[in-house]
């Protein structure tokens, strides 16, 4: 993808505002509930991101493919109902290769399903743009997406065991915090992080 | 124990202690979205409640006698959509006959409760707890309806008096209510653990 997106100036920025400028998270605040379920720890984290980037790129590309044919009524119902063919594909696929990782999730995965971000993609960008736009943007977003998760979860599995990646980081004095791993821990890391976010392009503008 | 015995539990613990929003995180979009004003939010909820008793029994009723029957599991996610799509297309007629001024409130809020994660993850969750009977999944999806609007009614309400209060700039608009969220969270833990 790097070579293509230093030859299109278009591409790369697409790509890069996935990243930061319209984060789906961070920015748009879309996509919230996986956000605030799967982090409590860094490895189911990566897992649905993972999952998020597959069902992007492939809806997206549908779509895209597909963008001529839609009639404005039934849009939103193609959208998902692509969605849910690819969902169920991850699903499967994560069910037979990470069995335990699927029963962690648990119906998380197939609630990538009603994830804004994925419907928001789709039609702010695939069912308006070419292949190669669509492409770019489903792996800007979904990369960002997966990051801003990883953080997420990194905090909180960090506070709430003293570990990341089931590995021990913080000194034996830390007391862990068990909050950080229940839901008023994700609420209130993801509410200060956006406000972090909002003082940080405060100060650029 | 009886049958009513079980329903009322059943919708208790969907009610308060298991709420969608507070301890699954279901249902956060509309959430933060459309909790701007108490009318707004309370006619919200009860469309979601409409939409998430009818497709949680639905998705029931053709999940246990269609699908298991026909060995079709795979596609139960597809089917769920769709359910839950007409009986959101069914909400939306209706209010657009019926009551025109809250169909205009509600925007594209109204479409958006498709994708409202509260619903599709109730009808999987009643999938998940392996529900075996009709009547108490039915009872189920009410009672998470009923949840849902608690939580975004009460939502309204802290958010009413927010305005007057004097947040830090960065943190308005979505981190604040965030954060409010999360020590509404930390309440209703409180109840965690009062049935079995």
């Amino acid at each position: 993808m790097a070579s293509e997106a230093l030859d299109k100036p278009a591409l790369g920025q697409t790509f890069i505002a996935g990243l930061w400028n319209e984060n789906p998270v961070l920015r748009l605040v879309l996509g919230m509930c996986p956000t605030l379920a799967v982090t409590a720890a860094v490895r189911p984290a990566l897992t649905m991101g993972c999952s998020v980037i597959f069902v992007l790129v492939c809806s997206n590309l549908v779509v895209s493919l597909m963008r001529n044919l839609l009639k404005p009524h039934l849009r939103i119902l193609m959208f998902t109902l692509t969605i849910a063919a690819f969902v169920t594909i991850a699903d499967l696929f994560l069910k037979a290769f990470l069995p335990e990782m699927s029963e962690r999730l648990g119906p998380y995965v197939p609630l990538i399903i009603v994830n804004c971000i994925i419907i928001c993609r789709a039609e702010a960008c695939a069912s308006k743009n070419g292949l190669a736009v669509s492409l770019v943007d489903a792996i800007g977003m979904g990369l960002g997406f997966t990051m801003t998760l990883c953080v997420l979860a990194s905090v909180r599995e960090l506070l709430a065991t003293g570990k990341i990646f089931e590995q021990q980081v913080m000194p034996a004095v830390f007391v862990p915090w068990a909050a950080m791993s229940m839901p008023v821990g994700a609420f209130i890391t993801l509410g200060l992080m956006l406000g972090l976010v909002n003082t940080i392009t405060k100060k650029k503008a | 124990m009886d049958t009513l015995t079980i329903l009322l539990l059943a919708f208790i613990s969907i009610v308060i202690i298991n709420n969608l929003v507070f301890t699954k995180f279901l249902g956060i979009c509309p959430y933060l979205g459309v909790s701007g004003r108490i009318d707004m939010a309370f006619g919200m909820g009860l469309a979601v409640t409409f939409v998430v008793t009818l497709s949680g029994a639905m998705t029931w009723m053709i999940d246990h006698w269609v699908l298991m029957k026909a060995g079709l599991e795979v596609t139960r996610y597809v089917c769920f959509i769709l359910v839950i799509a007409g009986a959101v297309q069914l909400v939306e007629m209706y209010l657009r006959k019926f009551f025109p001024s809250l169909y205009e409130s509600f925007g594209i809020f109204l479409p958006l409760i498709t994708t409202n994660c509260a619903i599709l993850g109730l009808c999987l969750f009643i999938n998940l707890w392996e529900i075996d009977n009709l009547l108490e999944a039915a009872v189920l999806s009410f009672g998470a309806g009923i949840g849902f609007t608690m939580a975004i009614c009460i939502m309204a309400g802290i958010r009413e008096n927010l305005n007057l209060a004097d947040v830090p700039r960065c943190l308005r608009g979505a981190p604040i209510t965030l954060i409010t969220a999360g020590l509404l969270a930390l309440a209703f833990m409180g109840f965690a653990g009062m049935i079995r």
